[in-house]
């Protein structure tokens, strides 16, 4: 397994917002020109790790936050950030923020919510809301290593307008890529698709059968990745090992409550 | 459950500070109940006055972090052992 | 050094100098902070308990809601540098509470259900400084703000006032809570900026 060492402490780096371009009324995402970004070398990233930005205010004052990375180990570093309504950190950066600015990253961090084409499949992602941002780099980096490991993306949002890389997830849809939302606030006209909380029901419905034989080795069977707020993980998580996901075979990624 | 907690992948830059190393994937076990987890998947709080680490299976308190005047506070006495490939630590008996 | 990130900057109070200690900022919200998930204690299994007076004496829910209570509107401000002006609360004194005590402690541990703790001068409990707070704006306490009640001592940093209170150790010394062992300040006035030992 490649890349799991980290020797010595990281160390933060400066960056410079290269673009900013809104995803959702809420959504952002920057693009960061940070020479020296590990993650342009294919090696140095995995896909699902997160930064640590920090920001450095006149009077000395500093605020760090972990952001998922957005971008595929090979590309230029970007991040996705939702606007939390009291938050301190997420305004200014979905809001304030423009290109030029400087910030701080540390990283690429993280060993375990990571995915390689070697880890099996097929493959579960389920996203709540801008848990969504560390599988699409998933999905972009299976695209660019050639992957053929089948994967399904059950996304839940609050509303159509809210679904973060909208264009992104529908031109993936043919390569091996299902994407099933579940709108649970509103939907538009003639919706058809679910339009309610990820419950067991859907999950039976919508994830990869788990392995049939207990007898298989660990890493037979499809492989899921549960991320967003805690509430969602917890119980979509708690819904596929109720499916027969080994509790080893369902990793977690939980953001936090959210505002509404 | 709350809907605050977060889990250790969010302290994965703390954990390289403190360990120098990447920990998220090392093996906690419960000093209390004997619980085996990775650290990305145990229970983690972040009130502001510091980090607090919890065993996903009994709650019981696994790690500390408190940073103030530039030194991080770190206490492991709720981990009978952390281990991974890079590091490991193992409680003393008294 | 670290770059400064243009218009960057923590958020600001907006009141009288009078009303928010040194580098607090005034928010509107209440924020949820907790070092462990909630609790829900059934209220007929709920008791606060005083120990380490000549007789440990302790109060079931109903003996609880039975004791004169007050409201009161006070500021409180947390270590992590919010303050919040003119919150409402109802709860029981502990001029009330430790009245029913014969003791000569002059130090309290207040202990939390879930394990918190908290160390507190028995003079800043006495004299109206001190509640165990039951409502909280008009209503009852709610969990993720420490309900069914906790301690609420707001001329010291919130921290000491620990939620989900089940009762108070009397103690000759001064002995560190949970955060005050880790180096948090072991008094606390937001006054005098005391957030770390030795501040």
């Amino acid at each position: 397994m490649a890349g799991t060492a980290v020797r010595g402490r990281l160390t933060w780096q400066t960056a410079t917002v290269a673009a900013v371009m809104d995803e959702t009324p809420r959504v952002r995402t920057l693009l960061l020109e940070m020479p020296g970004w590990p993650g342009r070398s294919v090696g140095r990233q995995r896909a699902g790790q997160h930064v640590d930005i920090r920001l450095t205010a006149e009077d000395g004052y500093q605020a760090e936050r972990a952001y998922s990375i957005a971008s595929a180990p090979g590309e230029d570093l970007a991040i996705t950030v939702e606007r939390l309504d009291d938050g301190e950190v997420s305004p200014y950066l979905t809001e304030e923020v423009r290109a030029g600015d400087v910030l701080e990253v540390r990283g690429p961090i993280g060993g375990y919510f990571v995915w390689e084409n070697g880890f099996g499949g097929p493959l579960l992602l389920v996203a709540g809301g801008s848990g969504v941002v560390p599988l699409r780099s998933i999905l972009r980096h299976r695209a660019r290593t050639g992957s053929l490991v089948p994967v399904r993306l059950l996304y839940s949002s609050r509303n159509w307008a809210d679904v973060i890389y909208r264009a992104e997830l529908d031109g993936l849809v043919s390569g091996g890529v299902e994407v099933v939302y579940t709108l649970t606030g509103s939907q538009p006209p003639g919706w058809r698709g679910y339009a309610r909380r990820v419950d067991a029901r859907m999950l039976a419905e919508v994830a990869w059968p788990a392995a049939p034989s207990p007898a298989g080795s660990p890493s037979d069977g499809p492989l899921a990745y549960v991320c967003g707020p805690t509430s969602f993980v917890e119980s979509v998580a708690a819904g596929l090992v109720g499916l027969g996901y080994p509790a080893g075979r369902v990793k977690t990624e939980r953001f936090g409550a959210t505002g509404g | 459950m709350s809907d605050a907690a977060l889990d250790g992948n969010a302290i994965g830059g703390l954990l390289i500070e403190v360990f120098g190393a990447e920990m998220t994937t090392a093996t906690g076990t419960c000093a209390s109940c004997g619980a085996v987890r990775q650290v990305a998947e145990l229970t983690v709080y972040r009130p502001g006055l510091g980090t607090v680490v919890r065993c996903r299976s009994c709650d019981a308190v696994l790690m500390v972090f408190v940073e103030m005047r530039g030194i991080t506070c770190v206490d492991l006495t709720g981990l009978a052992s952390l281990g991974s490939r890079l590091r490991g630590y193992r409680r003393l008996r008294r | 050094m670290s770059p400064i990130s243009r218009g960057f900057h923590r958020k600001r109070a907006d009141a009288p100098a009078d009303r928010v200690p040194p580098g607090q900022y005034v928010t509107t919200d209440f924020p949820v902070l907790s070092a462990g998930p909630t609790p829900h204690t059934a209220l007929d299994r709920w008791s606060f308990s005083i120990t380490g007076g000549r007789e440990t004496k302790s109060w079931t829910w109903e003996e609880f809601r039975a004791l004169p209570t007050e409201t009161l509107t006070t500021d409180i401000h947390c270590v992590t540098r919010w303050s919040k002006l003119d919150t409402r609360w109802e709860g029981v004194s502990l001029d009330v509470l430790l009245a029913a005590v014969s003791y000569d402690a002059r130090y309290a541990l207040a202990f939390s259900d879930g394990g918190y703790t908290t160390n507190v001068p028995v003079a800043d409990l006495l004299g109206g400084r001190a509640w165990v707070a039951f409502g909280y704006g008009g209503a009852p306490l709610g969990a993720e703000h420490g309900g069914p009640a906790r301690l609420l001592v707001p001329h010291l940093y919130f921290w000491k006032s620990a939620k989900w209170v089940r009762g108070l150790r009397l103690r000759a010394t001064d002995e560190p809570g949970f955060w005050e062992n880790y180096g948090y300040h072991m008094y606390g006035d937001p006054w005098r900026e005391q957030r770390y030992a030795g501040d």
